[in-house]
């Protein structure tokens, strides 16, 4: 039963980094850039949720709409503000002003919040699912991430493959200059995709405070680049791609913890990235190009 | 229709277009020749609103466009089929020309595609298959239907008969005709100055960047520098 306890953790961690992995993935496909403050911006959705039901007293499922709201905002605003202005500029550009927005972020929440940690109540309070005469219990928060982590690819999968903005995505993933001459605003189809990543990392932010109780300013970076490692993992611009490698991810983060060494456990998933990446350097799903968006 | 006066046009500090004029009237086939590296390519991306000039201006139905978005430039009724096809290869045949129809109301979209079918039953038969599977005349007639979605008034097309088999050529220049003759105005790049010039009301030549000669296409299929110059003598 240990194992399968485990297994199932792990999963439940990795759905969370799939999530996170999500946007990584998606802005990756679209604006070809890695937006290293996406991290930041689970922090930010985690102290959201943590505001509208400690002292505002809303429902748990308000407090997140609230969260994916602010986030969503907040995607579009960093987008327009930071990124926007360097859409031709050099890559190196771009990723020391993503470095510069996470740690801009970091700050205004150190600000605004203290770096005391707050404790987080759950948002799910449903009973543990109990198997086997109480040999295996799974709390319902693990449940809920993992369905959620379903419904979400389930849904970006099928607004990708089949609604007029998924496919203006793909199209601009594949080449910016002959989507223009299509009629389709680049820039706004970036917008979108900042948006969703966003409103999904306040999901990931909600979640992952609700396993993990502890919120503080820096709660979000360790967990992006997880997110990030799995996401070139899985392929990075691949749907499926991220949620595999968020999954696998989690899943041998979890073991590693429980069967090799604790300290060590982050230093094996790095590991297991790097030899990933030098016998497929495109990721596990790298090569699926037609789910690429 | 289209009014092009004066526009320069820099790649950082490679001035590419010098001071160059045209118009294009409604109803006419005009064509640009000139020979790799000329400039042809960067003047449409130019009309299109992916380049901007330095100076001039650039009119289309009595509109200066010169800092309208590429997206806007389109609804206008401007559409281009770009150089080297550039259909989106990891889409459906159908995607792509859904893709030519962004601007669309999604009711306009279904009779669109079926009059691209119509005119090229080939897209029809390949309709969900990927596009990069296509053959490269196929992937050039997507490439046209694509372009041809929007409903444009005026097409521009850069180097539709590029690396294709004569008999295919010859079919591209006979549906360019086909299209003119249905009230679209064209305006066409090629480095096939025979096929271009036998097909188009005028011609203007470009040289690095410049416009040395306009006439009418028969005039230019007769002078002695174009003969030598573009035609093989
Ligand atoms: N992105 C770019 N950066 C710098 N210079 C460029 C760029 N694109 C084109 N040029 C230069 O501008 C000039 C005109 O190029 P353009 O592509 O417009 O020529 P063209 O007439 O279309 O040629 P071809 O018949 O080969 O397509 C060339 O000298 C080319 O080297
Ligand atoms: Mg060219």
């Amino acid at each position: 039963m240990g194992f399968l306890s485990y297994l199932i953790s792990g999963i439940s961690l990795g759905s969370i980094y799939a999530i996170i992995a999500l946007g990584y993935t998606m802005v990756y496909g679209i604006a070809k850039m890695l937006n290293f403050a996406h991290g930041d911006v689970i922090m930010v959705g985690a102290y959201m949720s943590f505001m509208a039901t400690a002292y505002i007293g809303w429902s748990p499922l308000a407090s997140v709409v609230l969260a994916m709201a602010v986030c969503t905002l907040l995607g579009i605003i960093i987008e327009r503000l930071a990124y926007k202005p360097l859409r031709n500029a050099t890559s190196l550009a771009v990723l020391i002003t993503a470095i510069g927005v996470s740690y801009f972020l970091q700050n205004i929440a150190l600000l605004i919040w203290s770096s005391n940690p707050k404790s987080f109540t759950s948002i799910i309070s449903l009973d543990s699912l109990r198997l086997f005469d109480g040999q295996l219990i799974i709390s319902s928060v693990t449940l809920v991430t993992i369905a959620a982590c379903i419904v979400i690819v389930y849904g970006l999968t099928m607004i990708v493959r089949y609604s007029k903005i998924g496919k203006a995505m793909r199209a601009v993933s594949e080449d910016k200059e002959a989507a223009q001459l299509m009629g389709i605003d680049v820039n706004q189809t970036i917008s979108v995709t900042f948006a969703i990543g966003s409103g999904l990392a306040a999901v990931a932010g909600v979640l992952l405070c609700s396993a993990y109780p502890l919120l503080m300013p820096t709660v979000g970076a360790m967990p992006g680049i997880k997110a990030f490692t799995a996401a070139v993992f899985g392929g990075i611009g691949s749907i499926p791609g991220a949620m595999l490698g968020g999954i696998l991810l989690g899943v041998i983060e979890i073991l590693g913890k429980a069967y090799i060494s604790t300290e060590l456990s982050d230093a094996i998933v790095f590991s297991v990235l790097i030899i990933v990446l030098l016998v497929r350097p495109t990721g596990l799903l790298g090569k699926k190009i037609s789910e690429k968006v | 229709m289209l009014k092009v006066d004066d526009i320069n046009v820099y790649y950082g500090s490679i001035h590419a277009i010098k001071g160059v004029s045209f118009e294009v009237e409604q109803g006419e086939i005009v064509t640009l020749i000139g020979a790799n590296g000329a400039g042809k390519s960067t003047i449409l991306k130019t009309v299109s609103g992916l380049l901007h000039p330095q100076t001039g201006s650039i009119h289309f139905a009595g509109q200066n466009i010169v800092n309208v978005p590429p997206h806007k430039i389109v609804s206008q009724g401007l559409a281009q089929c770009p150089e080297g096809r550039r259909i989106f290869l990891q889409m459906t045949v159908e995607e792509n020309l859904e893709m030519g129809a962004y601007i669309r109301l999604r009711h306009e979209i279904r009779g669109a595609i079926a009059d691209v079918y119509e005119r090229f039953p080939r897209l029809k038969e390949r309709r969900r298959q990927q596009a990069g599977t296509l053959s490269g005349g196929e992937q050039q007639m997507l490439a046209m239907g694509r372009a041809l979605m929007s409903k444009p008034t005026l097409l521009m097309l850069d180097e539709p008969s590029m690396g294709l088999a004569p008999i295919l050529v010859t079919q591209i220049f006979e549906i360019i005709k086909e299209l003119n003759q249905a009230g679209t105005t064209i305006l066409l790049v090629e480095q096939n100055a025979q096929m271009a010039l036998s097909v188009a009301h005028r011609g203007y030549v470009l040289e690095t960047g410049r416009i040395i000669l306009t006439a009418p296409a028969a005039d230019l299929l007769n002078n002695d520098k174009v003969r030598k110059a573009y035609l093989g003598g």
